[in-house]
């Protein structure tokens, strides 16, 4: 810990002195959370939080049992930067392990199912009751508490719980989700900011507490206002498919992809003084191309008001506009979009992402080498401060190599961490 | 505001900026506490006010936008003609008293009206500032101006909605500026806990595209270990299946998954035909993806005429996953969400009382709440320049008669 907190006799098993706790073993004083510990027992609904917190600065150890498979894609974008501790936290021993760390860590991560006989003791009150100042975050599919708290949820029914998937996919057609899974990434960004604002009371004077995520509620947040018009109107936003509603008060549609030559473009008629711009700018573009304008020749965009226009209007104009982007390309429009200040972006890939030019000038990938001397690319801290994006260590790639310094930072003397490493060999064997 | 009980109390932010992810990121710090300050003008007031619906009554007007309130709950507004060398002045007193300024204008605008952070910073030693945009403050493409729906579509996400044969699909309004203001929190409270114990501030550079290619970053990897490309496959899933959502009676929809050959089996019990678990079609999980739209039929002609809730209950009960589709409506009655009082209906000064929403974390003693309703267009200058700021009533008059107000 690096804060006060833990003090002498808070170890309910041995009784040590708090004094044996190593404080962070390197100092970085240009990490924001330089020396705080966290403790990371969660499954894929938790590890992008235990990344983040990661990537500003603390001490994240990932704790995973001795067989698991680390190979998964998402395991290993969202582990690295993390330290990684082998230890069975179903096992009585690892337990015991684990509660004991309690009492050095700042933040405890997990994603234990709520009244879940098998992990009661990572209920909040009992871990409360082993240390008053960790900060508990628990993050579940639909919160810790509530008639349907221990119901299951994977990716797609906490979108579908959400209201995600009602917006999402053809009118007539079903509820879509997005198929790269969203849930966990929006239950661990709230846990990354419920657990930093329990520590800004607790560095504040105040002791800990238990963060009570819902993966659920985390991804209402991701409808933007939608909500807002039923609540106002009585009405209900509904899936638009490939295009944009919720704009007119005569409930008009406006297109929003349009086919171009390697794949589609976004492109949104929009108003105010920056729709105003793109809209003029585009028919300049069209006009330097020597493409048909049809109605645009003589559309006077500062009179035009997209929330005002009728669905004739809108076709009408969307006409030539397609012609256009039919003749170009993604990076073509990126490119001249750029340019010509205008608003709207290709539909990428993650081909096209991974060779996107502006990421590159950010520094954004982080090369890791293995041990066996092979690379892995990943994404990198998730920010920049003062001009510098903050380097990615760790690999999670090691076996068991850091368990050891993992608990004597954790306070463990030699003798004991001789006997949980004999102890894990037998478990290993 | 300023309760004591607040995990964020005494924190004073100030916001430069509008639409979304800026306000948005504020409006999370205002629930658990801080005391948040939204700068607009009466020339330029934020665009949310004005460019979107709903409005009341669906009649346009300034203070009328349910939009604009819905991620400015628990703030204080107030109007500073940044134009002028009096609101210049008092913008950057203003900057002087916050602990964190947020903004969201274009990269380079804020230093230009000489309120950058090296500038700053001169007044104010331990300022955090954190600015977001499209792209970040740096890069060729820094300077693009864009909107959040559409960034959504250059992030990865509308390429992966829809079928696999279709055309990409939206997202409803611009998701990728949540993932921003969320991740926007996280680095502005690690930033005050550094501030806090060394006195040092910051400045983060915010890159929304970033954030959110940063929710894309295990197919990221993917692509990078070995080439593989995270297309848009409908609601199909590399291992549960069936894995879909199924039309239910009186139009409702009902998502499911199964991920073994014992919850699959579970799922046929509850729906009264448990010879499909037996159907060789369907046996084994290899054999329900090969079948997987005569069993996506099989399953939807059972769903028709149940109703989703009792089924969701049914199934969850027998150890599967399930959970009615909610629509936006559906969400004001979710039983799950309203145990956590993620709506909190205030009083608004012309909209009424109107729901607004929690974010998806509460802490359990210093509990986040909606303090009170978003402000009307410089609503609170008076509270804001004299109580928080320290004005007298001649001194911020004389700021109003110079128009530093308007």
């Amino acid at each position: 810990m690096r804060s006060p907190g833990c003090t002498a006799g808070c170890f309910p098993w041995h009784g040590q002195a708090a004094s044996l706790v190593a404080r962070a073993t390197a100092s970085r004083p240009d990490r924001m959370l330089d020396g705080y510990k966290v403790l990371d027992l969660s499954g894929q609904l938790g590890w992008l939080a235990g990344r983040m917190l990661a990537d500003l600065g603390a001490d994240v150890v990932k704790v995973e049992p001795p067989a698991a498979e680390l190979d998964d894609a998402d395991w290993r974008a969202l582990n690295i930067n993390k330290r990684l501790l082998r230890l069975d936290p179903g096992s009585r021993a690892g337990t015991r392990v684990l509660q004991r760390m309690f009492t050095a860590a700042d933040i405890l991560i997990e994603t234990a199912r709520p009244g879940d006989p098998d992990t009661a003791w990572l209920a909040p009150e009992r871990v409360a009751a082993i240390s008053a100042e960790l900060i508990h975050v628990s993050i579940t599919p639909y919160g810790h508490r509530g008639p349907r708290a221990g119901w299951r949820g994977s990716d797609l029914e906490i979108m579908a719980a959400g209201g995600a998937m009602a917006l999402a996919g053809e009118p007539d057609g079903a509820p879509l989700r997005i198929s790269v899974p969203q849930a966990c990434s929006w239950a661990g960004v709230h846990a990354a900011a419920g657990a930093l604002t329990a520590l800004a009371h607790r560095t504040a004077g105040g002791g800990g507490q238990h963060v009570d995520v819902s993966a659920q509620a985390s991804v209402v947040v991701a409808l933007a206002h939608a909500p807002t018009f039923f609540d106002l109107l009585g009405e209900i936003p509904s899936r638009a498919g490939s295009h944009i509603t919720g704009r007119t008060v005569k409930g008009a549609v406006y297109r929003a992809f349009w086919p171009c030559k390697d794949g589609h473009i976004n492109f949104v008629i929009y108003g105010g003084p920056a729709g105003r711009r793109t809209n003029k700018a585009l028919v300049a573009w069209i006009r330097d191309k020597g493409l048909p304008l049809g109605p645009l020749e003589d559309l006077d965009w500062d009179a035009f008001d997209p929330k005002l226009a009728s669905q004739e209007e809108v076709d009408r104009i969307e006409a030539p506009l397609a012609e256009f982007f039919r003749s170009i390309t993604k990076s073509e429009f990126l490119e001249g979009a750029c340019a010509r200040e205008m608003l709207g972006y290709p539909v990428s890939t993650v081909a096209d992402i991974a060779t996107d030019p502006q990421l590159e000038a950010r520094h954004f990938w982080q090369d890791l080498t293995l041990h066996d001397g092979g690379s892995e690319r990943h994404c990198g801290s998730f920010y920049v401060v003062d001009g510098l994006r903050p380097g990615v260590r760790n690999p999670a790639a090691a076996a068991n190599a850091g368990s050891a310094a993992i608990l004597e930072d954790y306070g463990f003397s030699a003798e004991e961490i001789t006997a949980f490493r004999s102890h894990d060999e037998e478990v290993a064997a | 505001m300023t309760g004591t009980t607040q995990a964020l109390g005494g924190i004073k932010v100030v916001e430069l900026g509008g639409y979304a992810a800026g306000p948005h990121a504020g409006k999370v710090l205002a629930n658990f506490g801080a005391t948040v300050v939204h700068v607009e003008s009466h020339k330029r007031p934020d665009g949310f006010r004005l460019e979107y619906p709903p409005f009341k009554d669906n009649i346009a007007g300034i203070n009328r936008g349910g939009c604009f309130a819905f991620f400015n709950d628990s703030k204080y507004g107030v109007t500073l003609d940044l134009k002028k060398a009096e609101g210049l002045e008092l913008a950057r007193r203003l900057i002087d008293w916050a602990d964190i300024v947020i903004e969201n204008m274009r990269p380079g605008v804020v230093t230009r009206l000489g309120l950058g952070y090296e500038e700053m910073r001169e007044t104010n030693p331990g300022l955090i500032m954190l600015s977001t945009c499209n792209m970040g403050q740096t890069g060729p493409r820094a300077h693009t101006p864009g909107f959040g729906t559409q960034l959504s579509s250059l992030a990865g996400f509308c390429g992966a909605i829809g079928d696999a044969e279709g055309p990409p699909m939206l997202l409803y309004g611009p998701y990728i500026d949540f993932i921003a203001s969320l991740m926007a929190c996280a680095a502005i409270l690690a930033a005050l806990d550094r501030k806090r114990h060394t006195g040092k501030g910051c400045w983060i550079d915010l890159s929304q595209y970033e954030c959110g290619v940063q929710f894309m970053a295990g197919a990221m990897f993917g692509y990078h270990r070995d080439g593989t490309i995270a297309g848009r496959n409908a609601n199909r899933d590399r291992v549960a299946a069936p894995h879909n959502a199924y039309q239910c009676e009186n139009d409702r929809w009902l998502a499911l998954s199964c991920h073994t050959d014992s919850e699959f089996a579970a799922l046929t019990r509850v729906l009264g035909c448990p010879d499909l678990a037996d159907d060789p079609r369907f046996s084994g999980v290899a054999d329900r993806h090969e079948n997987l739209r005569a069993l996506d039929a099989a399953i939807g002609a059972k769903m028709v005429s149940r109703d989703a809730e009792a089924t969701a209950v049914a199934l969850q009960e027998a150890g599967v996953a399930a959970y009615p589709v909610n629509t936006v409506a559906d969400l004001f009655a979710d039983p799950q969400l309203n145990a956590r009082r993620s709506w909190r209906p205030r009083e608004h000064g012309e909209i009424g009382e109107q729901n607004y929403l929690m974010p998806g974390f509460d802490l359990s003693s210093t509990r986040g709440d909606v303090t009170r309703a978003a402000p009307l267009l410089g609503g609170d200058n008076r509270i804001v320049f004299e109580d928080l700021l320290g004005l007298d009533r001649q001194e911020l008059d004389a700021y109003v008669t110079q128009g530093a107000l308007h």
